[in-house]
C-alpha cells in the first residue's frame, strides 16, 4: 500500500490531529505520503517540521495563494488532478478535522469511491487488497467493523486522533520533498470572506491532556468563568462544555465536547455539574481519569467516573482549587 | 420600463428517518447491527434543515417558490417526509426501498439526489439544505459529495445563513475547529446544518392536518437510474467496551489525594 496523508498545519506547525492520521496510515504498512498545501508563505516553514517526521517516506508540497483558506471547492481540485487515473497512491488519509471533513467527501465523490469517517482502528490485507477499519457509530453506542475490498480501488479514510498517538519527529530525518504544481482555480463558486478562532491562553480542547467541563449547573456565563477557570488555571487544563451549557451561552460553541462538538480523551477529564448525556459520553469516555462532581447522585456521568463526588459544585470546586494551590 | 426577471428560490431539503435521538440503541444478538425495531424519527439535523427552509420563507416571502423535501427509505421513510410538510414544506418525493434493503451510503445517496435535482430541470434547485450529519451512522458525507457531483458549492456546518435572491447568493457562517468562518457561495449552493443553525419548531395540529393533503410522489432507485449497492462491507456491529466507573469519594480532601496519587497535583 501506499498512502497519502494530507499534512494540516497551522501558524507554521503541523496539526498535531494529522500527526495521529499519519500514525494510522503507517499502519496499514507500506510507504507513506505526505501532502502540505497552503499558501507560499505558509508552506516552506511547515516543510520544515514535515521532513523531519519519521514515519514518512517524502513529502509533495503545493503552495499558492489561493490555498491560504483551504476551500474545498479550490483544493479539490488539485487532488483529483493528482489522483485521477493513479495506480501509486491506495489510501488517502487526514485527521477528522473540521476542514478535511469538508474536503475529502467533495475529492471522493469527485473519484467516484466512497470514504469511511473517524476511524478508531485500521489494517490492511495486501494479499486481498482489502482495508478493515473500526468507528464508532450512534454517538459511540456501538462500533462497527467495516471492509473496504480491493474493488475500491482508492481507499478515502478519516482518523479520530484520540484513538492513534501523534507520530515523532527525528532530527536526524530529512524526507525527500516534492513539488506540486498548483491547479488554478479562476471560476470557485465559493469564495471565503473570513475566519474568526477563538482567542485562549489555555490548551487547546483537543489536544489537551486535562479538561475541565461544565455543564448547566454553572448557572450561567460568569458563573461558569468564575467557577471553572481557577480550577481549569490550577491543573494547567483546558476548558469545555456540554452542549447542554453551550446551548445556555454559559460557553463558546467551540469548547463543546460531545457527539456533534470536540472528541476528547485526556489524562484527566473533569466533569463539574454535567449530568452525562450520552451525546456528552460519546465524547469524553476514552479519558484515562474521569473525575465527577455533581449533586444528584444518581447522574450518568457516576457510572463512567472513576471518581465522584456528590457534593455541591459552588463549594466543593473552591475547595478543591484551594487545596491543590497547598 | 420592463421588469427585471427575478428568478424565484427553489429550496430541496433531504431528510433521513433514523432511529430516535433519545433511544438507547442495543447491538442485535448476531452483531450485525442494531435493533431497529424502536422509535424512530427525523435526523435532528435534517429537522434544522427543514426548519431553515421555512424560515427563509417567512424572511423572504414569495421570493421562495417551493420547498420539496426528499427521503430515501422504506416505505414508514414517507412518515418523516409527513412530518416535513406539517413543518412547512410544499412536497415531497419518496424513494422507496424494499423493506430490509442494506441502508444506502453517503455517495448512493448523493447519486440518487443528483438524479432528483436532475429530473427537476434545469434552474429548479437553487438551494439544498440538508443535516451535516445522521446520528445514526455519524459519517457526515451527503452533503459535500452531492455539491462535488453537481459541482455546486458547499459550506458545511452552518450556524447563519443568509440568501440574497437578487445577487443568487448566499452568505453562510460555518463552524470551524476553534471558531467559525464565512463564505459567501454562488448558487446553486448545498449547505449543511450545524446544530445551534436554529430550533426546530413542533408541527401545530391544522398543519399536522394539512400536510395530508400535500403531495409525496414515489420514485424507485431504477426510475432515477442508480444503483444503491452497498460498496463496503459491515462485518460486523458491536457493543462498545463498557467503561467501569462508578468509584465515588465522600468529600474534597479525598478527591484531591486521589488526585495527588494519580500524579495530578496543581
Amino acid at each position: 500500500p501506499h498512502a497519502l496523508v494530507l499534512l494540516e498545519h497551522k501558524d507554521g506547525a503541523i496539526e498535531p490531529a494529522s500527526l495521529s492520521a499519519l500514525t494510522a496510515a503507517q499502519q496499514l504498512g507500506g510507504a507513506v505520503t505526505g501532502l502540505v498545501v497552503g499558501s507560499p508563505d505558509q508552506v516552506p516553514t511547515v516543510l520544515e517540521r514535515a521532513k523531519k517526521l519519521k514515519g514518512l517516506s517524502s513529502v509533495l508540497h503545493s503552495a499558492a495563494p489561493q490555498y491560504a483558506a483551504k476551500v474545498p471547492e479550490i483544493v479539490s481540485p488539485l487532488l483529483e488532478k493528482l489522483l485521477a487515473g493513479n495506480s501509486l497512491y491506495t489510501h488517502v488519509v487526514s485527521a477528522h478535522s473540521s476542514s478535511a471533513k469538508a474536503l475529502l467527501p467533495r475529492i471522493a465523490a469527485k473519484l467516484d469511491v466512497p470514504a469511511v469517517s473517524d476511524i478508531i482502528s485500521v489494517s490492511h490485507d495486501s494479499a486481498s487488497d482489502s482495508t478493515t477499519f473500526s468507528r464508532p457509530i450512534y454517538a459511540g453506542n456501538a462500533i462497527a467493523t467495516i471492509r473496504a475490498p480491493s474493488s475500491i480501488p482508492l481507499k478515502f479514510f478519516t482518523v479520530r486522533s484520540t484513538a492513534f498517538s501523534a507520530a515523532p519527529e527525528d532530527d536526524g530525518a530529512s524526507v525527500p520533498l516534492e513539488e506540486l504544481a498548483p491547479v488554478e482555480v479562476t471560476d470557485a463558486p465559493t469564495q471565503h470572506i473570513k475566519t474568526d478562532l477563538t482567542q485562549s491562553d489555555r490548551p487547546e480542547l483537543g489536544v489537551a491532556t486535562r479538561v475541565v467541563s461544565g455543564g448547566r449547573a454553572l448557572k450561567n456565563a460568569e458563573t461558569f468563568k468564575a467557577t471553572l477557570d481557577p480550577l481549569a488555571d490550577a491543573l494547567g487544563a483546558a476548558v469545555g462544555a456540554s452542549r447542554a451549557a453551550v446551548d445556555a451561552g454559559y460557553a463558546d460553541n467551540s469548547l463543546q465536547v460531545g457527539q456533534t462538538g470536540k472528541v476528547v480523551a485526556p489524562e484527566l477529564y473533569i466533569a463539574v455539574g454535567i449530568s452525562g448525556a450520552i451525546q456528552h459520553l460519546a465524547g469524553m469516555k476514552d479519558s484515562k481519569l474521569i473525575v465527577a462532581i455533581n449533586k444528584d447522585p444518581d447522574a450518568p456521568i457516576f457510572q463512567v467516573a472513576d471518581i465522584g463526588l456528590v457534593a455541591d459544585l459552588f463549594e466543593a470546586v473552591p475547595q478543591i482549587v484551594e487545596k491543590l494551590k497547598q | 420600463m420592463r421588469p427585471t426577471a427575478t428568478r424565484f428560490l427553489h429550496i430541496l431539503v433531504p431528510v433521513k428517518r433514523c432511529v430516535d435521538f433519545a433511544v438507547k440503541i442495543r447491538v442485535n444478538p448476531q452483531q450485525t447491527g442494531i435493533d431497529t425495531n424502536v422509535k424512530h424519527s427525523m435526523n435532528p439535523f435534517d429537522e434544522i434543515a427543514v426548519e431553515e427552509a421555512v424560515r427563509l420563507r417567512e424572511r423572504l416571502k414569495d421570493k421562495v417558490e417551493s420547498i420539496t423535501v426528499v427521503t430515501l427509505g422504506p416505505a414508514k421513510a414517507s412518515e418523516t417526509l409527513r412530518t416535513a410538510l406539517a413543518m412547512g414544506a410544499d412536497s415531497g418525493v419518496h424513494i422507496e426501498l424494499p423493506e430490509g434493503a442494506p441502508p444506502p451510503e453517503p455517495l448512493g445517496v448523493a447519486r440518487a439526489l443528483r438524479a432528483v435535482i436532475e429530473r427537476r430541470g434545469k434552474g429548479k434547485t437553487d438551494l439544498v439544505i440538508l443535516g451535516k450529519q445522521a446520528i445514526d451512522d455519524d459519517l457526515g458525507q451527503t452533503g459535500q459529495m452531492l455539491a462535488a457531483l453537481l459541482g455546486a458549492a458547499q459550506a458545511t456546518c452552518a450556524s447563519k445563513v443568509e440568501v440574497d435572491v437578487e445577487r443568487r447568493v448566499v452568505r453562510v457562517r460555518t463552524e470551524v475547529d476553534g471558531g467559525s468562518e464565512e463564505l459567501l457561495c454562488e448558487l446553486p449552493a448545498v449547505v449543511t446544518t450545524d446544530l445551534r443553525l436554529n430550533e426546530p419548531r413542533y408541527a401545530s395540529l391544522p398543519n399536522i392536518m394539512k400536510a395530508k393533503k400535500k403531495p409525496i410522489e414515489k420514485v424507485t432507485p431504477a426510475d432515477l437510474g442508480v444503483d444503491l449497492a452497498p460498496l463496503l462491507e459491515t462485518i460486523a456491529v458491536r457493543e462498545p467496551l463498557k467503561r467501569v466507573g462508578g468509584g465515588k469519594v465522600g468529600s474534597v480532601d479525598e478527591l484531591v489525594g486521589k488526585l495527588r496519587e494519580a500524579g495530578f497535583a496543581g
